[in-house]
């Protein structure tokens, strides 16, 4: 599946590294990338291909939030389909 | 790539204006049950069940953890049980109804619809017999929810029916008096019900479906509040065009999870309910939006229209959305569920012939009401019966989900919990309609039934 990864939350050094360093780790390939500074907010979003994923989804989300929430940001995970569908006729 | 615009969009609509899927509900059909025995039939029930529903609530938690969209119910709905009973010769099905409940429990579903029965026109077989055993049914099951439907366009309103169910509510409420009345919560008496409503505690399986279907209901009314605030003082066309597109978009969400779990289910998918459900959760209530297009409180003057501007356009966004639509389709009105409808009663803005206006230009009717203890069943009666003539003429569901509050009055509150929220007592007429309700008999069809 592929999905859509937000992370949001106060900026810092490292986020990215930091985050694309967990999906390097277990086999996710991120195949675009953006990022923003919103309201002081760092908004970063990533579409990522998980069909290779060496561990199950639920255990990569849980390793992003525990990273997430180590950088003081939050990572969401989402099937890409869902925003496909309610922005695309 | 959708833009980051469009990324931010969707997660605040689920995060901060509680976008979720209601529910998932299985649509089973029991008609392979029936037996002469009815143990054996109750087995057979069982089984079906179990087999046929067993994996919805672990596909319904995958397609939210995938997909981050909360699920909030899985729920199942069955053959009305009168049918499927009758051939038993039983003189009560409270057994049927906790053998549903044995189901719904070993699966870990929410809830199970279906301990229904269609009397529109008359009584047959097994249905007279179920309608007696509701009151028992529902105090001694925890998930099972029953629907009577009394009236249609096409049939007219069967009076007798009618005055019965003013009967079995009061006896409901008695029943599971130590918890409010909690059993009257989880019945419901329609008129032209569908057959494909994923909602409780009206779902059934329709004589009329297939096998098992999937049908899903979605719930945003925080996402269309929301909306609305940007559009402060705007005029109607716009109030609607922005009810429109936030419809659609919900609306999408409900079709993408349909779609979903009849694939991972390998059962057909039904229909996506376009219906704004609102929770008694803070940011998740129809009158809010009501309020917000304009009105001070909800149920003062202005609010019946603005309720019909709200469900026309939920209807005209969402049909886009959505290949197959069914169910309810429309705004819901239920009081205990809707933290804004609660304050407006409490604030004396909202009666119940405010309500009963309401549900001519909404989906689904007079729901989760309590009214006082010592309400007379005649009294009961009348209400649906008014309910009733609405759908009726109208073409339309109407509904009637109403707790006589045992040992309450005007001024209390009953809290029933979870999504059932708390309701505050509403006054009834102290007029007697006992008369009318006696006469008995059925109501002619209405001429707009003559359609052919």
């Amino acid at each position: 599946m592929r999905a859509i990864i937000t992370v949001i939350g106060r900026d810092r050094v490292g986020i990215i590294a930091k985050i694309s360093t967990v999906l390097a780790d277990n086999n996710a390939n991120i195949l675009d990338i953006s990022q923003t500074i919103l309201q002081e907010y760092f908004t970063m979003m990533m579409l990522v291909d998980l069909s290779g994923i060496t561990v199950g989804l639920e255990e990569l989300k849980k390793k992003l939030s525990e990273e997430g929430e180590k950088l003081g940001v939050t990572v969401r995970v989402q099937h890409e389909d869902l925003f496909r569908s309610m922005h695309r006729i | 790539m959708i833009s980051s615009y469009e990324i931010l969009e969707t997660i605040q609509m689920i995060e901060d204006e509680k976008l979720d899927i209601r529910t998932i509900t299985v649509g089973i059909s029991l008609f392979d049950c029936a037996d002469s025995n009815g143990k054996r039939a109750r087995n057979k029930i069982y089984d079906k069940i179990t087999r046929v529903a067993q994996d919805l609530v672990k596909v319904g938690d995958d397609i939210e953890a995938e997909y981050g969209i909360p699920i909030i119910n899985k729920r199942v709905s069955v053959s009305p049980i009168s049918l499927i009973a009758a051939a038993s010769g039983e003189r009560d099905y409270t057994e049927f109804a906790v053998t549903l409940d044995r189901a719904a429990k070993e699966i870990g579903i929410d809830f199970i619809g279906g301990f229904s029965a269609l009397v529109h026109k008359g009584y047959a077989g097994g249905e007279c017999t179920l309608i007696q055993s509701i009151p028992q049914a529902l105090s001694n099951t925890d998930k099972v929810c029953s629907s009577v439907n009394i009236g249609t366009t096409r049939a007219g309103i069967n009076m007798d029916a009618v005055r019965e169910m003013g009967f079995i509510i009061k006896k409901t409420a008695e029943l599971t008096a130590t918890d409010g009345g909690i059993g009257c919560a989880k019945l419901v008496v329609f008129a032209n019900a569908p057959e494909d409503n994923p909602f409780m505690a009206g779902a059934f399986h329709g004589v009329g479906e297939g096998e098992a279907a999937i049908n899903v209901g979605v719930s945003g009314p925080g996402v269309v509040k929301a909306a609305l605030e940007r559009v402060r003082g705007e005029n109607m066309e716009t109030v609607a065009e922005t009810i429109k597109k936030m419809a659609f978009k919900i609306t999408r969400v409900g079709q993408l999870v349909a779609r979903e779990a009849s694939k991972r289910l390998n059962i057909p998918f039904g229909i996506v309910d376009l219906s704004l459900a609102p929770t008694p959760a803070i940011g998740d209530s129809v009158a809010h939006i009501l309020e917000e297009m304009g009105i001070e409180s909800c149920g003062a003057p202005g609010t019946t229209a603005a309720l019909a501007i709200l469900n026309d356009a939920v209807k005209k966004g969402g049909i886009m959305a959505s290949s197959q639509v069914g169910g309810l389709s429309g705004s819901f009105i239920p009081v205990s569920e809707d933290a804004g409808m609660i304050e407006a009663v409490k604030r004396g803005s909202l009666s119940i012939e405010k309500l009963e206006a309401m549900t001519a230009v909404c989906s689904v009717g007079l729901d989760m009401i309590a009214i006082p203890g010592d309400t007379p069943a005649e009294t009961i009666a009348a209400i649906i019966a008014d309910e009733a003539a609405i759908g009726v003429v109208n073409g339309k569901t109407t509904a009637v989900r109403i707790i006589p509050a045992p040992g309450k009055g005007v001024g209390d509150t009953v809290e029933f919990g979870g999504l059932l929220g708390k309701a505050p007592v509403m006054e009834v007429s102290k007029f007697s309609s006992a008369n009318f309700i006696n006469r008995g008999g059925r109501i002619p069809a209405p001429l707009t039934s003559l359609k052919n």
